[in-house]
């Protein structure tokens, strides 16, 4: 039974209109393990984990997580399975109406586990545990910068101690130093949880960092699958081509698509 | 000849398009509506938009409902002189305000101010993700965004409505004793006994159905809104527009009802 992946995906596709984003996806993640997922603009890295999450629902093939295909289970059961994802938006989607304690203790409250006092005591916890002071919890998301934003994100992200956390581009738009520190923090996080992690990036250092294993997408499939630490010297022309950021090769950028 | 059948064949689409977007607001209907009855119950945000509808509105609504109930008063006066029946006017300000213009004109006022703010607040809550952040923490965004808004908007108007009522007569009043010089005691002595309680009925109701549509239209447009900030203007202008033509619409349907016998 070790054997059995904690997510399965097999032959996922998922069409907008004529285009064709996810064309046959074949991806394992094994258990307590992450899983970096690199691929250029626009390759449907973010429609990827969304179809996990249920929030796109794909056209073709399986979700299998623990074994079972969520795609054809009950609403409710569905629900319950992806009550055990934690996720890290691409743009933070924190709730701006609400303060960022209130953000952090979301998924808490939602579950009715705790009072308000504890939620909000705890909210300081995880706050502190990702590097922020517990007086942040009673600013906005729009008083934060945008790294605070990716650090509160990642606070409401693990807050309920998720078994699977996705990660879009945690460190995209932030300064070296602070990406740095929010990839120890998801590392942390996830092998502090035990949790099954995939994380979508763009950055080669961060995904080394983050990732035990790398996955790479291009034209909706899955062409490359490795060891995160070999990236670099993966011996895959595309994967090549992308991590070194050459110009030239087999990936012809597509202006217009 | 295709030339010819280019109208009939848009309009054709027209109405296919318009029938599958009634039908995809009615499922959306029901399922907000469902979820008012089923529990968790979201007290907090159903109290935060019940304040927002009635308590946020009541200035707009009441200056809106005075100035109707004072022109009645003037319109009626300068028609009704001729004919010496003056003493109608008080009979005429009281019903056309308590059965049409205080719902409808706090529906329209209710449109503008807080449907467009739902949908504007829903709409960018779909841009940037958030409503989908929601699912992935345990909660249902209809149940969490929508089922409150259907209910604060379906109960607040009828109570923003009664005072419109009560300051639409105001308004006449003031116009027909300050102006027309009328007896105080005698143009309310004509209001009361003239109103009856089904006109207040009709006028609760109607507030109710209003209210509903509403909120219903800047849930909709709001949330199914897309593509940036460009979508969330349009969420904000259809929500508007649309709540508008039904108040106006089913305010002839409840007319028809209630009164056409
Ligand atoms: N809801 C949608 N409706 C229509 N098309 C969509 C939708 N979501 C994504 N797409 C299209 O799918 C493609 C993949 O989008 P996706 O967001 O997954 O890219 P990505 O790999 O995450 O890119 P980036 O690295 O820039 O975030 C894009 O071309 C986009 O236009
Ligand atoms: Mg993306």
């Amino acid at each position: 039974m070790s054997a059995q992946p904690k997510i399965r995906i097999r032959g996922l596709t998922k069409q907008f209109g004529d285009k064709r984003v996810l064309d046959g996806i074949d991806l394992d993640v094994p258990t307590a393990t992450s899983m970096v997922v690199i691929g250029g603009s626009g390759s449907g890295k973010s429609v990827l984990v969304k179809c996990i999450l249920g929030i796109i629902e794909p056209d073709d093939g399986s979700i299998e997580i623990d074994g079972k295909d969520v795609l054809k289970l009950e609403p409710a059961a569905q629900e319950a399975v992806r009550g055990e994802i934690g996720m890290l938006f691409q743009n933070g989607a924190l709730f701006d109406s609400l303060p960022v304690w209130e953000n952090v203790a979301f998924g808490l409250l939602a579950r009715h586990s705790v009072t308000r006092e504890q939620a909000r005591a705890r909210a300081g916890e995880i706050l502190t545990e990702v590097g922020l002071a517990p007086s942040v919890g009673d600013l906005y998301p729009a008083e934060l910068s945008g790294g605070m934003q990716k650090r509160v994100g990642l606070a409401r992200a693990i807050a309920a101690k998720p078994a699977m956390l996705f990660f879009d581009e945690p460190t995209t738009g932030l300064d070296p130093i602070m990406g740095a520190v929010i990839d120890g923090l998801i590392t942390q996080c996830v092998k502090g949880l035990g949790s099954t992690a995939i994380a979508i990036t763009h950055d080669m250092a961060s995904a080394r960092r983050i990732g035990d294993q790398a996955a790479m997408l291009y034209k909706g499939r899955i062409v490359w699958q490795g060891e995160a630490q070999h990236l670099m010297d993966s011996g895959n022309e595309l994967v090549d081509q992308f991590t070194h950021g050459r110009r030239e090769g087999p990936i012809q950028m597509e202006l217009r698509r | 000849m295709t030339d010819l059948l280019a109208p009939v064949a848009l309009t054709g689409r027209g109405f296919l398009v318009a029938l599958g977007m009634a039908g995809s607001i009615a499922i959306f209907g029901a399922r907000g509506i469902s979820h008012i009855f089923r529990p968790p119950f979201y007290v907090r945000l159903f109290v935060r938009s019940f304040v927002e509808f009635a308590y946020f509105s009541l200035p707009v609504v009441a200056m809106t409902a005075i100035f109707s109930g004072m022109v009645i008063a003037l319109q009626s006066y300068a028609g009704f002189a001729k004919y010496g029946a003056t003493s109608a006017i008080a009979n005429i300000v009281v019903v056309s305000v308590v059965r049409e213009l205080a719902p409808v004109l706090a529906g329209l006022m209710v449109a503008g101010r807080v449907g467009a703010a739902m949908a504007a607040e829903l709409g960018t809550m779909r841009v940037t993700d958030q409503i989908d952040a929601l699912t992935t923490l345990s909660t249902n965004p209809m149940k969490y965004l929508v089922a409150p808004r259907l209910l604060a908007g379906t109960l607040a108007l009828p109570l923003l409505v009664l005072v419109a009522d009560i300051l639409g007569v105001m308004g006449g009043w003031l116009v027909g004793t300050a102006k027309l010089g009328f007896n105080s005691h005698i143009y309310l002595q004509n209001t009361f006994d003239f109103l009856q309680s089904m006109d207040v009925v009709v006028s609760v109701a109607k507030a109710a159905v209003f209210g509903f549509l509403v909120a219903l239209m800047g849930c909709y447009h709001g949330y199914n809104s897309r593509g940036g900030a460009v979508g969330v203007g349009a969420a904000t202008t259809n929500a508007v527009v649309s709540a508008s033509i039904l108040i106006l619409a089913f305010d002839y349907v409840l007319t028809e009802l209630f009164f056409a016998r």
